[in-house]
């Protein structure tokens, strides 16, 4: 594990998420409702699918594809189809910069 | 004497229900009848990528106290006793009885020597017939008919989808959506042959209304789905297209509950039989709060979604596709539409494009239908409103 730079603070709107590429890994990096800054996994457990494209509400992330929903604070599922929770990693905010420990 | 929960059905609604049970607190005999002998699956991907999929794990039944009886076909039930009866005699006792018996692939008289798919042993048989160059009939330009379009396109083989209407998904989808649809299976090189009525198929053969011959390697009918009603019709419940049930999914009987595809409801004053899979996963859950008695208003919005080749379709709500239909200008090559009734309500909203490129905006449609809203027209059609922000002014 190692803190990464990620992305700018501002890269990411207010309840939204963006994909972020890393070392031949994918992961989804969050903003809430309150400016937290959350990162996970960035594919759904049910399918390969990238959850950026995915609606942000609050704390959670519904899939684009089939709706499962995810509590990305904790990865934990909200609703189905999904069973397996995303994994989580540990975010902090520098000099606005966005760095996440992968 | 407890004799717990007995769900007949364990498709995905079954599933769900069951799982939501425990998820729920509810402690007591769970039992899980279905007449498919594997494991429950997911039938979506059959018609896509043509794999299994698997709902969940044998353990996690396990894990859950939740008996599976799997290639058991419940043959009658007796509502006075609570006794079901199985294949083979068996009989078992229940306090709440859940019908989720889904539904069949539809077949009308003199084609019923073709192909349909419903079932992971159906899509086996379809599966191995898609070789390239094959000639493949598809009769239907439904969602499951179509699907298998693009999927036979993949393998290679030759396709002819025949639809007895003016358009694809007529049905269904609004017609701009069904029209991006055509012109990609065009473009696929489908034959599509449109106001073409099918009088008569066999395993090998489509005769049409005019009576012209067509000769295939196989023929696959995706004419619609019946609900499966003759169990809970023999034991005397109230069928109407479909297990007839109120706003907390009982039946007719009491402590006799249904949902999924088998079951007809009100939604917003209309009633519907939905063939949805997310309605089933989300009437699952549902119908398990009901039995454990915590009845809350159900208000889930309908949705649906389709894969053909790298287009996915999502359509929230149900549209009357007699009335006016408004277009998003998204201007990125996806087409987004939705209907207001006559009072401006938010009812329907529907999206096609590459990969996920429509989901987040019918996403936030259906958060908007879900809570009733009350739009302008005119802003939801202009692709400078942002629609986030719109749902959260709500
Ligand atoms: C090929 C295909 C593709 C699909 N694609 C999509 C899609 O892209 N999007 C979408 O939203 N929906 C899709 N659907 C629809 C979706 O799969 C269904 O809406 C969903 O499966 C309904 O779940 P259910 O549990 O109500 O019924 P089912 O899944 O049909 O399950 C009912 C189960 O009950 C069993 N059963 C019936 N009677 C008895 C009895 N007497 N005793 C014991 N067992 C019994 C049946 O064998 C069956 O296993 C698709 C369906 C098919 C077939
Ligand atoms: S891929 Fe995310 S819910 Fe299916």
């Amino acid at each position: 594990m190692a803190w990464i730079d990620a992305c700018s603070t501002n890269d990411i709107d207010a309840e939204d998420v963006i994909r972020f590429d890393h070392g031949g890994r994918t992961f989804a990096i969050y903003r809430n409702h309150e400016d937290g800054y959350f990162c996970t996994d960035g594919l759904c457990t049910h399918e390969d699918i990238h959850l950026a494209d995915g609606l942000v509400m609050e704390n959670t992330i519904e899939c684009p594809k089939h709706s499962s929903i995810f509590d990305f604070t904790t990865g934990e599922v909200e609703t189905p189809p999904a069973c397996n929770n995303l994994h989580c990693y540990k975010t902090k905010v520098e000099g606005g910069r966005v760095l996440v420990d992968i | 004497m407890m004799s717990g929960v007995v769900i007949i059905g364990a498709g995905e609604c079954g599933v769900r229900a069951a799982f939501a049970l425990r998820e729920h607190g509810y402690k007591g005999e769970l039992t899980l009848i279905g007449a498919e002998a594997a494991l429950p699956y997911e039938r979506p991907p059959l018609s896509k990528a043509g794999e299994i999929r698997l709902i969940r794990t044998a353990e996690a039944y396990s894990d859950n106290q939740i008996a599976l009886r799997l290639g058991k076909v419940v043959t009658n039930i007796d509502f006075g006793s609570r006794l079901v009866f199985l294949s083979g005699g068996e009989a078992l006792a229940y306090d709440h009885l859940l019908f989720t018996t889904g539904a069949r692939a539809r077949l009308f008289s003199g084609v019923e020597g073709c192909l349909t798919l419903r079932t992971d042993l159906d899509a086996q048989v379809i599966l191995s017939r898609l070789s390239p160059g094959a000639k493949i009939g598809i009769i239907g330009g439904g969602f499951i008919g179509l699907e298998l379009a693009a999927l036979a396109r993949k393998a290679g083989a030759e396709v002819t989808v025949i639809e007895a209407g003016p358009r694809l998904l007529g049905r269904a989808v609004p017609p701009q959506i069904a029209r991006v649809l055509q012109e990609r299976h065009s473009l696929e090189g489908v034959s599509l042959m449109l106001d073409t009525g099918v009088v008569g198929a066999s395993a090998n053969q489509i005769v049409l209304a005019d009576g012209t011959l067509l000769e295939f390697d196989a023929v696959i009918a995706g004419v619609g789905s019946l609900p499966e009603t003759a169990l809970a019709e023999a034991a005397g419940l109230a069928v109407r297209n479909g297990i007839a049930v109120d706003g907390d999914f009982r039946t007719s009987a009491p402590q006799v509950f249904a949902a999924g595809d088998c079951c007809n409801f009100d939604w917003r004053g209309q009633q519907v039989r939905l063939e949805s899979w997310k309605a089933a996963q989300d009437q699952g859950e549902h119908v398990a709060l009901s039995i454990l008695g915590r009845s809350v208003p159900y208000n889930k919005v309908p949705w649906f979604w389709s894969d053909q080749y790298d287009l996915s379709l999502q359509v929230a709500g149900i549209f009357d596709l007699g009335a006016p239909i408004h277009s998003r200008a998204t201007g990125d090559g996806t087409t987004v539409v939705f209907q207001c009734d006559a009072q401006q309500n938010l009812v329907a909203a529907a999206g096609i494009g590459p990969g996920n490129a429509t989901s987040k905006d019918i996403r936030i449609f259906e958060k908007l239908i879900e809570r009733q809203t009350i739009v302008d027209a005119g802003r939801l059609a202009d692709p400078s409103q942002n629609l986030k922000r719109l749902l959260a002014a709500t």
